[in-house]
């Protein structure tokens, strides 16, 4: 892949994104420079390179434009790296039907936690945890049916699902504690428990998830500058 | 602006050879004012396919779409030899990725298609529920809508720049995202008040230039004034005063 510095990321230690894209670059084992953004002051250079969302991950490869949004930025690097541990499968099917669980994580499951962090009268957080339980429910289903009996999303590997929805296993513990709720129930969603423990204890992923301090100061910020609604 | 779509196209000037061989099924759920149904329709047509277009009733979802689609119940999905794909932008990506041979539509350089998905995103996020408020808000919530979508379409005309096509030279990926929009330029134009043509003097150039080189384009867009009368009937049948 070259020097380190050809690969730079621009990210927050306790983003679920920028961890989903640390997550690829090291199964793909590219060497790349990290720059922690602090987001409640950004940076020139993250408002230079996303001018558009001004948000992070923001992947910079040598003297290209910048690529931004996670999945974009993950497929980019399979498209680069295809022979180091492809995260996408090769059938055209395969592949749309791993976009539609991508975009059913990104677009519908995991606004449901930020909505819960946000939302503080009892019935409307009852209602969310309901919206959990369905959507974990289908991407039970959905886990079986890719995994076809073995540990992940991708089979026998880590795959690109793999990736899409284990970073965010943390950030979802944590949210759960605070809301006396437990999003990967090993009685409600069985193969989804065991997939949570193994993706989050893989190396690749461990090596980046943010420890409890972290994520307890930038839920910190997010207090302030997305706080409750009233 | 063009108003009427389907009189601007130029008859074939050679017959469209079925890039299918054997016996494939293509059968498309889709609505007649729904963008993204546009986007899917082009595409097929881009690689000259035939399939089976059904006009779903989505008041009354037939339950061909219901097993189809069950996380999500929409329309647009493709069903290919029985396999149901969902949503647009992966519908697309999928018929590029099949029928590659034909009419490729996402750039093969790993950046530019890095790029275009980006701005496809965009558009998914953003256009289609902005678009929406300029006729059923009012007020002060109509007024910034107002400017975020005209911010938005300012970002898309930067990103077209000089280029005939978002796809450069010739028309691609993130022109097929976007042209169905235009279908509604009317409708955005009549409650957003909006002068497309004195604003946006590049995109309603773009936009030309699509409906008279494209069939695959004039082919799958309705005119302007249905798709005006389609919001006013929505707006009178939700109760939004004129």
């Amino acid at each position: 892949m070259g020097n380190e510095s050809e690969i730079r990321l621009l990210g927050t230690a306790a983003s679920p994104f920028v961890n989903r894209v640390q997550f690829a670059l090291n199964l793909k084992s590219i060497k790349y420079e990290y720059i922690e953004e602090y987001l409640a002051r950004k940076s020139e250079l993250l408002l230079t390179s996303n001018p558009v969302h001004k948000k992070v991950p923001v992947l910079l490869h040598a003297n290209k434009p910048p690529i931004c949004e996670s999945q974009i930025i993950i497929e980019y690097l399979d498209e680069i790296q295809p022979d180091l541990f492809q995260l996408l499968p090769s059938a055209s099917l395969d592949r749309a039907n791993c976009r539609f669980w991508a975009a059913y994580i990104d677009n519908k499951f995991f606004p449901l936690y930020e909505e819960l962090r946000r939302t503080t009268k009892k019935a409307g957080q009852e209602a969310i945890k309901e919206q959990m339980i369905e959507a974990t429910k289908l991407l039970e289903e959905a886990f079986v049916k890719s995994s076809n009996g073995k540990a992940y999303f991708g089979g026998d590997q880590v795959g690109y699902l793999d990736v899409v929805l284990g970073c965010f296993v943390r950030w979802i513990k944590h949210v759960d504690e605070l809301n006396d709720f437990n999003t990967f129930d090993e009685v409600r969603v069985p193969e989804l428990a065991k997939w949570a423990k193994n993706v989050s204890s893989h190396e690749a992923l461990k090596s980046v998830t943010p420890g409890v301090e972290t994520l307890v100061s930038f839920f910190g910020l997010l207090h302030i500058y997305k706080p409750p609604y009233q | 602006m063009i108003y009427h779509i389907s009189t601007h196209f130029r008859p074939p000037s050679q017959t469209h050879t079925l890039t299918m061989a054997k016996q494939e099924q293509l059968v498309l759920l889709d609505y007649w004012t729904s963008i993204y149904g546009m986007r899917v329709r082009i595409a097929l047509a881009e690689k000259g396919l035939s399939y089976e277009h059904r006009q779903e009733d989505l008041r009354n979802k037939s339950q061909l779409l219901l097993d189809s689609n069950p996380v999500h119940k929409q329309i647009p999905v493709l069903i290919h030899n029985g396999n149901p794909i969902c949503e647009s932008s992966i519908i697309v990506e999928y018929i590029d990725d099949v029928w590659k041979d034909k009419a490729p539509l996402l750039p093969s350089d790993s950046y530019a298609k890095a790029r275009a998905r980006f701005w496809a995103d965009f558009i998914d996020k953003k256009l289609y529920q902005i678009g929406s408020k300029l006729y059923t808000k009012k007020g002060e919530e109509h007024e910034s809508s107002r400017k975020e979508f005209m911010d938005c379409l300012k970002l898309l005309e930067g990103e077209l720049g000089d280029k005939p096509y978002f796809g450069g030279e010739t028309f691609g990926y993130l022109d097929v995202s976007l042209i169905p929009f235009y279908s509604w330029f009317q409708a955005y134009e009549t409650y957003g008040n909006i002068n497309f043509d004195h604003e946006f003097p590049k995109l309603i150039a773009w936009a030309k230039r699509c409906i008279q080189n494209k069939e695959s384009v004039s082919n799958s867009l309705p005119d302007l004034p249905k798709i005006l009368g389609f919001v006013q009937y929505m707006r009178k049948k939700f109760g939004i005063e004129e």
